[in-house]
């Protein structure tokens, strides 16, 4: 039995920036395809609404864990080599495009319906309307409640590990393997996500309160 | 793509399947009845509660919120076992997704119970109503009703979160997948069926959920308006 020494907190700390990076390719990748969701979600022809809306509805009622088992196993089958962070970045993406998503069409919903006639009277397109009109309204309020949902995302990539990605869940486990101190070891895992988290949730909170306070 | 599905070994195994969905509903149910309770105790306690009730309560919720579920399942698995404290998976699962469902309910609930007004507690003390009637029927059914939508709808998150108890072998749906994939190397075709499982269980428990809410808050069935 090896015991923990300052090198294990140096790998853990090596694997929570794999973690930071999994989200960022999860959040980045997840708000071009939430992004489109929200607009599919928004517009005026039904299929369209509907193939977005029963995406979200897919997405939603599956566990995150069976999504990244059936995008590790099915590019599997397509013929790619497995390669955990590919599977992990696009199960993340898929997921976190469904919520943010939603959050987002409850957002460019809730831009008063004056401002579409108001921009309509003055003859704007419909690209017009929403580039210059309705969606800089609706980022305003988005800001909080996405900035929340980062949190989400952070905690989630944990779940990567179940594939064999090595971020931060999974270093916690490969020292717990050969020290065999699982007490010690996942709560500082749990304090290192604390502290990644913990930062996100306040900013949430503060823009929350800044935005409930302009109105 | 020459990949020929094959689901076949649903014949043999469809009973693994339907064992273990039937432990997930268990452990979802008996996690969302505790979860609530723990949480509604602590929503009171961070409403209406001292200074120092409070500030536990606010660490408890922090802390929970932000960190992955995952890791406060091994932590109560393994790490309450390395202390000395020897639970089963199963138990385990069920502790581990109390205390996280706990933590979010509270900040769900503690947003109903806040948005009902002092007047209320007024009119309840001029009626003559007991501490405990007044609690029941005044505060926690009315906020229960403002931010069911909200609940239920955490509720079903629970359901899908608890496949994390997976791993540390809760013989639940997705522990039987991955058994069942390892006996057949069937692993897209398995884990497709379970993902529908899943689904039809979210459906379900909005369903219920839904049918729950129906019962529960009797002013709404009558008057079909939001409180």
């Amino acid at each position: 039995m090896i015991q923990l020494n300052a090198n294990h907190f140096i790998y853990l700390l090596q694997a929570a920036t794999w973690t930071l990076l999994l989200s960022l390719i999860a959040f980045v990748g997840g708000s071009i395809v939430g992004l489109a969701i929200a607009l599919l979600r928004t517009l005026q022809v039904r299929a369209l609404r509907a193939l977005a809306s029963g995406y979200i509805q897919l997405i939603q009622g599956t566990p995150l864990l069976i999504i990244l088992f059936l995008s590790y196993f099915g590019l599997g089958i397509l013929g790619y080599k497995l390669v955990p962070i590919v599977a992990a970045g696009l199960s993340l993406t898929f997921y976190a495009a469904a919520f943010l998503g939603e959050i987002w069409r409850g957002c460019i919903e809730a831009v008063p319906k004056t401002q579409w006639e108001a921009s309509d009277c003055l003859g704007l397109n419909r690209f017009q309307q929403y580039a210059y009109v309705v969606l800089p309204q609706a980022v305003k309020l988005a800001i909080p409640p996405t900035v929340g949902f980062m949190v989400q995302i952070v905690k989630n990539t944990s779940l990567a590990s179940v594939i064999g990605f090595v971020e931060l869940a999974r270093a916690g486990q490969i020292i717990n393997n050969s020290t065999f101190e699982p007490f010690v070891i996942f709560t500082v895992v749990a304090a290192i996500y604390f502290a990644l988290c913990y930062p996100l949730s306040l900013a949430a909170r503060a823009l929350e309160r800044k935005a409930h306070a302009g109105r | 793509m020459s990949y020929q599905f094959d689901f076949s070994f649903l014949a043999e195994r469809w009973p693994d399947f339907v064992a273990g969905a039937w432990l997930t509903v268990q452990l979802t149910v008996v996690s969302i009845a505790l979860g609530l309770v723990v949480g509604t105790v602590c929503a009171l306690i961070r409403v209406y509660g001292t200074r120092w009730m409070k500030a536990p309560v606010g660490v408890y919720v922090e802390l929970i919120r932000n960190t992955p579920l995952l890791v406060q399942i091994f932590i109560v698995y393994f790490g309450l076992s390395s202390l000395g404290l020897k639970l089963s998976a199963e138990v385990s699962a069920v502790i581990a997704l109390v205390v996280n469902m706990g933590a979010y309910t509270t900040e769900i609930m503690r947003a109903g119970i806040q948005s009902i007004q002092r007047t209320q507690l007024e009119a309840a003390d001029c009626l003559g109503l007991t501490r405990l009637q007044t609690i029941i029927h005044v505060v926690l059914l009315p906020a229960m009703e403002r931010v069911y939508p909200a609940l239920s709808s955490q509720f079903v998150l629970l359901m899908l979160a608890s496949s994390i108890t997976s791993q540390i072998s809760a013989e639940e749906l997705t522990a039987t997948a991955n058994l069942v994939q390892s006996d057949t190397y069937r692993s897209f075709e398995v884990y497709i069926v379970v993902a529908l499982v899943y689904l039809a269980l979210s459906f379900l428990y909005r369903f219920g959920f839904w049918l729950i809410g129906l019962v529960l808050f009797e002013r709404k069935r009558k008057l079909g308006t939001a409180l």
